[in-house]
């Protein structure tokens, strides 16, 4: 969104590439890290297998006496590397290439206020290229979230190496907590962010190409919509 | 909503869960397998390179231990082995200079040590405990071990097998536990006595160890003979 007022909306390649890498990655910890948690589940629920990831666990059980949960954690302790980069990538390029502060900022409590009931009422005025407080404040939310995520994790991952840290969640199992609460708002995310794509699908459209708007060759793919971006 | 919008929600979701449904099924395939494999290897280098062998695990103040300390296994704790202090010998092997076995009483006279720390499960659960036992570190200089050597591996009567990197084995922190919250290791907990390691996780804590061996090659694990990756440090 670098381009205001022309009708073009353009996401930088490498917002593109770090969203990508960041979707397919947030995929693999949330659906590896659900098979996790049943293994030793924290409330009285558990994540219902198939939306897990771990592979088949009546085979596993067979053939190693473990219910996927090894498989798991190799897609979790993979996942994360591929998190930490793509998440590296989206902050050091939103910080350097100004997107930040040009698209995520100004917002004040005011101004979420004012979108967030006129959004409620259907009634949020959409400008093509701005994004609106709302919007600003679930990018801010869903950022800090992965970072508690990442953050939480190493805590988890290595809680005598990184000591100090450990204590700052109040123990291993409040950063066990911790890493589930945020990964329950990075799911409210999702769901947020999902259907309002569904809802304009030209903003998928412009995540993969970088560009919709007023580009011939997308008004046959999806037809303009009033509405503009999404997050 | 109109109805094109809410067929597009639809979608959205099905694609969703298609996602994951085929995601369940890509962590079978030999190929993924492989590559996740390639990279719990990788992963044993970092965790190699960051294991700082000055770095305490935090201890805690006796009345946070547990006196009925979880048992686990994959078997029954009735199914544990039963060793008769009489006949047990401690085998040694590998790379070590005096491979006399050692008996229960021999290993009972070492300089021993308590620690209240908190174990880690890799599922997720945890437990604080109070151990007492010898340092790894003074029992294998005292069998001559060469402690130049890469790893140290160890048998267990149950059948199960694991090994650590020679960092980890002289670590201080690194018993070989004889008591249990003051009680001489119960037999489901390990007796004659088991490794902790609360710089490792769980199951990288072998009970009931009957063979000890010093080697420079990666000894295998029972677990990690399954997927779990390897050096599970903590």
């Amino acid at each position: 969104m670098s381009q205001h007022g022309t009708g073009v909306q353009k996401h930088a390649l490498p917002v593109r590439i770090a969203h990508w890498m960041m979707a397919l990655s947030i995929l693999i910890m949330i659906g590896s890290g659900w098979r996790i948690y049943n293994a030793s589940p924290i409330f009285s629920f558990s994540f219902p297998v198939w939306m897990t990831l771990g592979g088949n666990v009546r085979e596993s059980l067979a053939w190693h006496g473990d219910p996927g949960v090894a498989t798991a954690i190799a897609w979790h302790l993979a996942g994360m590397w591929l998190l930490g980069a793509s998440f590296l990538l989206f902050v050091l390029w939103g910080i350097f290439s100004g997107h930040f502060w040009r698209d995520f900022l100004p917002v004040t409590p005011r101004s979420f206020l004012r979108d967030f009931i006129a959004a409620a009422l259907f009634r949020l005025e959409h400008t093509l290229g701005r994004y609106n407080a709302v919007q600003k404040v679930f990018y801010w939310g869903v950022l800090a979230l992965i970072t508690v995520m990442i953050v939480s994790g190493i805590a988890i991952w290595k809680p005598v190496q990184t000591y100090p840290l450990l204590a700052l969640f109040g123990g291993f199992q409040t950063a066990r907590l911790v890493h589930f609460l945020a990964m329950s708002g990075i799911v409210a995310f999702l769901c947020v962010h999902l259907a309002l794509v569904a809802l304009v699908p030209s903003t998928l459209i412009a995540m993969i190409t970088g560009r919709f708007g007023r580009e011939p060759t997308l008004h046959s793919v999806v037809p303009p919509r009033p509405a503009g971006d999404v997050p | 909503m109109s109805l094109v919008r809410r067929n597009m929600l639809q979608r959205g979701f099905s694609l969703g869960a298609l996602t994951l449904l085929t995601g369940c099924d890509i962590s079978d395939n030999d190929v993924v397998q492989s590559w996740l494999a390639r990279v719990s290897r990788w992963n044993d280098r970092v965790e190699e390179a960051i294991f700082n062998p000055d770095k305490l695990a935090p201890t805690f103040p006796e009345a946070q231990a547990v006196r009925n300390f979880r048992y686990n296994a994959w078997y029954g704790a009735n199914l544990a082995p039963d060793l008769d202090p009489a006949d047990y010998r401690l085998l040694l092997s590998g790379k070590i200079a005096n491979k006399t076995p050692w008996t229960v009483d021999q290993l009972h006279a070492l300089p021993q040590e308590t620690q209240i720390t908190r174990h880690i499960c890799v599922e997720g659960w945890s437990m604080i405990g109070k151990w007492t036992g010898a340092p790894l570190s003074v029992f294998l200089n005292r069998i001559g071990a060469d402690t130049t050597a890469r790893y140290v591996g160890f048998e267990c009567a149950d059948g199960y097998y694991e090994g650590i990197d020679m960092p980890t084995a002289l670590h201080p922190q690194t018993l070989m536990a004889f008591k249990l919250a003051d009680e001489i290791l119960p037999r489901a907990h390990g007796f004659p006595f088991k490794l902790r390691i609360p710089t490792k996780l769980g199951f990288k804590n072998p009970k009931f160890v009957t063979t000890i061996y010093v080697t420079d090659k990666m000894p295998r694990g029972y677990w990690s003979d399954r997927g779990y990756n390897w050096f599970s440090g903590s």
